[in-house]
């Protein structure tokens, strides 16, 4: 293969990776944003989303890659079990915060935090103790189409994965700017003891950033079920762990920082396997948000001195 | 109309933690005034303006606006009944442009007619206001952003405003600009509550004022009554001596009473 087109075919999965990374990174940025929390059980609603959407598919007589389905019965499908994928991951996300954080709000120091460790290791064993240690493989029903771009190949899968995560950051970005409970968000975030003030109700406006940032987890999950065909118990780590450092890389908190970082992660992920070795992936990534953050320490979109008083 | 003060404070005690900060605060505003609370540094000041929003809770008393017992009310609550702030130091959303922090005072608000209206008479009262709208806050001047600040809370269309030292780090001309359309406000019918430490200019709108000395109250009357007391000339007013013949008969002096506070300005 010529270089260019190794290039060509390495950006091709690299902004699929990326898609899946930024989706996932945008659930950290939203609920760091509001509560200066690092939600770590984010990283295994992800891994739940991905199981959710695999049921989803399977319930529709979806199983394995033998149902092959096009036109507006393909699209249907792949609707249902987005938006089903969604709203159920974004409820637990909604139940976590109910449950484990919201008892801890006016608690001090690291307690929240390690509160969402342990979440996190909840829903990995609860996953890992009813489905098994196996990996799944995952129902898809879309069609082997391609297209053949010089040596290089680009599938439909990838395609969807990029329409989708367009549309629901496109969506995402709406909201956060344009609707009044968007604003709220963003006020909340810059000012919370202000935007209460001005009668914004600060643990609604939790829920919704849990809710939101659960829902894109969950619709991370399912591209990630469809790009690899797979899912297992353990994926949430390394997926999380990476998108968790594209969100600092783009400046945590900042809603196109996230989606900045997780294509710049994916990017570095699929060249890195390409003209390094795989290997060396978390060792290239890790490298690249240490230098990143001597040099830019709020991340790359992320203001240095965060305005808050 | 109720009768009755519009807000009044009845034997409030605010802590935060185990520190005693208002201690028994007796308040009454009438519907229509312009109340000034005036007191040094650490007096409470502050304290008074985020009891009556519902950010602190008063651990005994009780807060009385409009008749009703707001004291347990959620700060949205409060807001929707008709009380707005004009926070310490402006705290305007700063990555926000100045069109979405007034959107953001309207937040408890139906988007209408209303809004609109609110809308010009804010650009009517600051002209500056309406070329900036679409200006991020945090990059506004000091004065502009206390315009916005005080445009903000008009856009909750409240009865009440509390405002918290509005001339704070403000140019003297621009002090009474800004002093001026508070008193523009209050005729236009809203009763505003202002936590100053420009002594001078705030009795000079108000009609009464309540000096607050770490956490009581200390003196209270009409403004023209304190401007002549000579314990407050010597505390806020900036003179440092008052010879007791020059006072005013009429209005015996308190001064007996109360100590200068910790720091006056
Ligand atoms: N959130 C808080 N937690 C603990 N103590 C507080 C808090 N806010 C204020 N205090 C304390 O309460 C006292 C009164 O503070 P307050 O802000 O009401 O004073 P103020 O009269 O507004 O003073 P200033 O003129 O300096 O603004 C101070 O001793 C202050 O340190
Ligand atoms: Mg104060």
């Amino acid at each position: 293969m010529a270089l260019s087109d190794l290039l060509l075919q390495q950006t091709i999965n690299g902004l699929s990776l990326g898609a899946m990374y930024a989706l996932l990174a945008l659930g950290f940025t939203l609920v760091y944003g509001i509560l200066e929390l690092i939600n770590f059980s984010h990283f295994n609603v992800f891994m739940v989303g991905s199981f959710i959407g695999l049921w989803t598919l399977q319930l529709m007589g979806i199983n394995g890659q033998a149902v092959v389905m096009t036109g507006l019965p393909l699209i249907g499908v792949m609707m249902t079990a987005l938006v089903v994928t969604m709203v159920l991951s974004g409820g637990l996300g909604v139940l976590i915060e109910r449950l484990s954080l919201r008892p801890l709000r006016d608690v001090k120091g690291p307690a929240p935090m390690i509160t969402t460790i342990g979440v996190s290791y909840v829903l990995f064993n609860i996953v890992l103790l009813t489905v098994g240690a196996d990996s799944k493989n995952y129902p898809n029903p879309l069609p082997p189409v391609q297209f053949a771009i010089g040596d290089a190949v680009l599938r439909l899968r990838e395609i969807l994965i990029w329409v989708i995560a367009v549309l629901l950051m496109l969506g995402l970005h709406l909201f956060v700017q344009r609707s009044r409970m968007g604003k709220a968000m963003r006020a909340t975030a810059q000012d919370p003891e202000a935007a209460r003030m001005m009668g914004v109700e600060v643990d609604r406006v939790i829920v919704i950033a849990f809710f939101l940032g659960s829902a894109l987890a969950g619709a991370g999950g399912l591209i990630f079920g469809l790009y690899y065909n797979f899912t297992s118990f353990i994926i949430g780590f390394n997926a999380g762990l990476r998108a968790f450092t594209a969100a600092v890389l783009g400046g945590i908190g900042n809603v196109p920082g996230a989606m900045l970082g997780g294509v710049i992660i994916g990017l570095i992920e699929a060249m890195g396997a390409q003209f390094i070795a795989s290997a060396w992936t978390d060792v290239i990534i890790f490298s690249i948000l240490v230098l990143v953050l001597v040099f830019r320490p709020a991340g790359l979109l992320g203001r240095v001195a965060p305005n808050k008083s | 109309m109720p009768e009755g003060p519009l807000l009044r404070f009845q034997d409030v005690n605010t802590y935060y933690g185990d520190l005693h900060v208002l201690k028994d605060v007796n308040y009454s505003i009438a519907s229509g005034e312009i109340v000034s609370l005036l007191g040094g540094n650490a007096s409470g000041k502050s304290t008074t303006m985020k009891t009556i929003m519902g950010v602190v809770r008063p651990r005994t008393g009780s807060v009385i606006f409009d008749g009703v017992p707001i004291e347990k009310m959620s700060t949205a609550d409060r807001v929707k009944r008709g009380i707005a702030p004009v926070l310490e130091a402006r705290r305007l959303f700063p990555r926000m442009t100045v069109f979405e922090n007034l959107e953001m005072g309207a937040y408890t608000r139906k988007r209408g007619p209303e809004f609109a209206e609110d809308l010009e008479r804010v650009y009517s009262l600051f002209p500056r206001v309406k070329e900036r709208l679409n200006q991020v806050s945090g990059t506004l001047s000091g004065g502009e952003q206390q315009m916005v600040a005080i445009g903000r809370a008009l856009m909750a269309r409240p009865r009440l405003i509390c405002m918290d030292e509005p001339s704070m780090g403000l140019s003297p001309r621009f002090v009474e600009q800004v002093f001026d359309i508070i008193q523009e406000i209050n005729r236009q019918g809203t009763t505003i509550f202002m936590v100053e430490q420009n002594a001078n200019m705030a009795l000079s709108i108000a009609h009464r004022a309540y000096v607050l000395q770490t956490g009581k109250v200390v003196l209270s009357g009409s403004a023209a009554a304190l401007r002549r007391d000579p314990a407050i000339r010597e505390a806020y007013l900036g003179e440092l001596q008052v010879i007791p013949g020059q006072v005013d008969t009429d209005s015996p002096p308190v001064s007996s009473r109360i100590r200068a506070p910790v720091a006056p300005p």
